[in-house]
C-alpha cells in the first residue's frame, strides 16, 4: 500500500485546479491520481466543437501533454476507486490495491441522466459527456441522416446545432414547455427556439419518447403525443447528476451531491470534493447546491487545494452561470432565474428588441444588488455584471444604464468606480 | 510582474492607443496597411472607457487569480508561472466566452469574424508595449512590482 500526501480521484477540471493550486503553494508533497478514464485530461465541454471541426483531436486535451509530470502527479488511469474508508485514511481500488493519503479530493464528477425509458441501451444511442461518446458520435456522423436529441437544456441544444451544422434532419424532444427553462426566461426561450426554428431544427416542447424503436439500433421513436420520428442517430442529454457512490458508501453526508462547507471540505474529515459530484455553496442564494460547470469545478479544486495545503480560503464567489452560443445568437446568464412563475421581492430591469434578437434582464433584490441577468445577442463585458453581483453592489443609482448595451465602469458613480478600480488607474497627478 | 496602470485625469479620450493596439497585433504592423489592405480589420485589445468628460483606458489586469483562467474550457488561457502574463492561445480558443462570461473588467473581447477571444498580451514579442508608448499624454505607464 502506498502512502500519499494528497489523492485525487477524479480528472477532469476539478482534478486539474487541485493539482495546479496545490502546486502553487507545495512543491514537494506527493500527489496522486486516480482516473476511471484511460484518457490524458481532457475537456468535455469541447465535445461540440470538436464534432463540429472547430478543433482537432488533439485540443480536447485540456492541459499540455506532460502536464502530469511537470507537477509531479503520479497517475493511475483506467482504474475505479471503489471504497473509502475515511477512518483508516485509505481508498481501495478494484483490484484491490489501498492507497493511503493525508488529504483526498474527491473530483468524481457527475453522468448523465437516461430517463427511464425501454430501449435507451440500443446501438447509436450516445450520451454527449464523455470521449467514449465522442468517438461513438463521430463514427456515426459519416452515415447518420436523422438525429433525435432527447432534452432541450444547454447539453441538448448544443447537441442539436453541431448535428445540424453535419448535415443531419434534427429533432430536439423537451419535456418542459420551453427550452433552457432553467437557465432563462420565457422570453430569452422564445428568442433561442426562433433561432433553432430558423435553422431547420425542429422542436417538440412538452413531450418526451414514449418508445424507442429498432433492433440492435436505433430506428425511430414514438413521442408521447404520437409523432413516429424515424431516426438513425439519437442523443440523450438531459443533463447529469453528481457521481456520489464512493462518498455515500463512506457514510459521507450527501444532499443531491455531496455537501461540502465553503473550504470544500466534506463530512468526514481530511476529505474534501468540487465539481458535479458536490454541492456547492451558491452565493446568491446562500444555499448549497450541485452547480455543474466548468468555472465552479475548476476554482472549488483551487480553493480545496489551498485548504489540503493548510491554507484556508474559501468558495464563496459561485453561482449559476452559463455562456452559451447557438449559430448566430449569443447568450449569457448568470444568478437567479427569474421567470414569470418566480415569487419574490424582485424587481426587473429588461429591454428587448426581438427584430435583432436582443434582450437584457436583470433582477435587482429591494437592496438593488443584481441578483441575477439574462444577456442575450449583446454579452460584451458581462463579467463586469458578475463582479457588481458578487460585490454585493446597490447598482439603483445607475441602474438604468445596466440595459444601454455598451455598459462598462465609465458607467458607475465616482467613488464606486474608483474604489473597485484602485489597483489599477492613478488618480490626483493635477 | 508590473502592471499597465491609467491616468484618467490626463487621458484626452484619442483612442490612440486602441489604434496602435490595433495596429501592434496586425498582420503587417503598419498602420496603412493595417487598416486598408488587410483582409480584417485590426482589432484592439485595449479599450478606452467614455464617459465626457470622463475617459480612461483599460486591459486585461493580468491578475493573480484569474477568473478567466478558472473558466476557460479549453486551456487557451492560461497564466504564465514566470512571468504572471495571463497568455491566450488562440489555436486552442474554441470561442466559448465563458472568460467573458467571468472576467471582472469586461476585458476579454470577442473576436466576431473568428468566433474567438482576444485579449491584451503586454506586446510580448515586441519592442514596446504601444499603448504605453503611443499615448501623447502619458495616460498610461507601465508600472513595474
Amino acid at each position: 500500500m502506498g502512502n500519499y500526501d494528497y489523492l485525487i480521484i477524479g480528472n477532469s477540471a476539478g482534478a486539474v485546479g487541485c493539482i495546479e493550486g496545490l502546486r502553487s503553494i507545495d512543491k514537494t508533497g506527493s500527489i496522486w491520481l486516480v482516473s476511471e478514464e484511460s484518457n490524458h485530461v481532457y475537456s468535455r465541454a469541447l465535445i461540440p466543437y470538436y464534432l463540429a471541426g472547430k478543433i482537432t483531436i488533439d485540443k480536447m486535451f485540456y492541459r499540455p501533454a506532460e502536464f502530469y509530470d511537470r507537477a509531479g502527479v503520479t497517475l493511475i488511469t483506467g482504474q475505479k476507486a471503489e471504497a473509502l474508508d475515511p477512518e483508516k485514511q485509505e481508498v481501495v481500488l478494484t483490484g484491490g490495491e489501498r492507497l493511503g493519503y493525508g488529504k483526498l479530493l474527491l473530483a468524481t464528477g457527475g453522468k448523465p441522466i437516461y430517463p427511464p425509458i425501454a430501449g435507451l441501451d440500443k446501438q447509436n444511442i450516445f450520451s454527449f459527456h464523455s470521449f467514449k461518446d465522442l468517438l461513438g458520435i463521430e463514427k456515426k456522423l459519416a452515415s447518420a441522416r436523422h438525429a433525435v436529441v432527447l432534452g432541450g437544456g444547454v447539453i441538448g441544444l448544443m447537441a442539436a446545432e453541431v448535428l445540424k451544422k453535419k448535415g443531419l434532419k434534427v429533432s430536439v424532444v423537451e419535456l418542459g414547455g420551453r427550452v433552457l427553462a432553467p437557465v432563462i426566461d420565457e422570453t430569452g426561450s422564445m428568442l433561442v427556439e426562433k433561432t433553432f426554428k430558423n435553422a431547420g431544427v425542429d422542436i417538440y416542447l412538452n413531450n418526451t419518447i414514449q418508445e424507442v424503436h429498432g433492433e440492435e439500433s436505433v430506428e425511430g421513436v414514438t413521442l408521447r403525443d404520437g409523432t413516429n420520428i424515424p431516426c438513425d442517430l439519437l442523443i440523450v442529454g438531459v443533463g447529469v447528476i453528481p457521481r456520489v457512490e464512493l462518498a455515500e458508501s463512506s457514510g459521507i453526508e450527501i444532499n443531491r451531491g455531496i455537501v461540502v462547507n465553503k473550504k470544500m471540505q466534506t463530512s468526514a474529515p481530511n476529505v474534501y470534493a468540487c465539481g458535479d459530484c458536490a454541492s456547492n455553496f451558491n452565493f446568491v442564494t446562500g444555499q448549497a447546491q450541485p452547480l455543474p460547470l466548468w468555472p465552479n469545478a475548476y476554482t472549488g479544486g483551487r480553493i480545496a487545494a489551498f485548504n489540503m495545503a493548510g491554507i484556508e480560503r474559501e468558495y464563496t464567489v459561485g453561482t449559476s452561470m452559463n455562456a452559451m452560443h447557438f449559430f448566430d445568437l449569443n447568450l449569457i446568464n448568470a444568478g437567479l432565474n427569474v421567470t414569470g412563475e418566480t415569487t419574490g421581492d424582485f424587481r426587473v430591469l429588461q429591454k428587448l428588441d426581438a427584430n435583432k434578437d436582443i434582450y437584457l434582464k436583470f433582477v435587482l433584490n429591494n437592496k438593488g444588488v443584481i441578483q441575477g441577468y439574462i444577456l442575450i445577442g449583446q454579452i460584451n463585458r458581462a463579467g463586469i455584471f458578475l463582479n457588481l453581483m458578487r460585490k454585493k453592489i446597490d447598482v439603483r443609482s445607475f441602474e438604468q444604464e445596466l440595459l444601454s448595451g455598451d455598459f462598462g465602469y465609465a458607467n458607475l458613480p465616482d467613488e464606486l468606480r474608483w474604489q473597485l478600480l484602485r489597483e489599477d488607474v492613478i488618480l490626483g497627478v493635477v | 510582474m508590473g502592471k499597465i496602470l491609467a491616468k484618467p485625469e490626463v487621458c484626452m479620450g484619442c483612442h490612440l492607443c486602441e489604434i496602435w493596439c490595433a495596429v501592434a497585433h496586425s498582420k503587417s504592423k503598419h498602420i496603412i496597411k493595417a487598416f486598408n489592405y488587410e483582409d480584417k480589420k485590426p482589432e484592439p485589445r485595449v479599450r478606452v472607457e467614455e464617459k465626457l468628460p470622463l475617459t480612461f483606458a483599460l486591459q486585461c489586469r493580468h491578475c493573480n487569480e484569474p477568473d478567466c483562467v478558472s473558466a476557460c474550457i479549453s486551456g487557451a488561457l492560461t497564466k504564465n508561472p514566470e512571468s504572471g502574463a495571463i497568455e491566450h492561445d488562440a489555436e486552442k480558443c474554441v470561442g466559448c466566452y465563458s472568460c467573458v462570461l467571468t472576467c471582472p473588467y469586461g476585458n476579454i473581447f470577442i473576436d466576431h469574424a473568428h468566433k474567438k477571444v482576444i485579449k491584451c498580451d503586454l506586446c510580448a514579442g515586441m519592442e514596446t508595449m504601444y499603448c504605453v508608448s503611443k499615448c501623447p499624454n502619458q495616460a498610461l505607464v507601465y508600472v513595474e512590482d
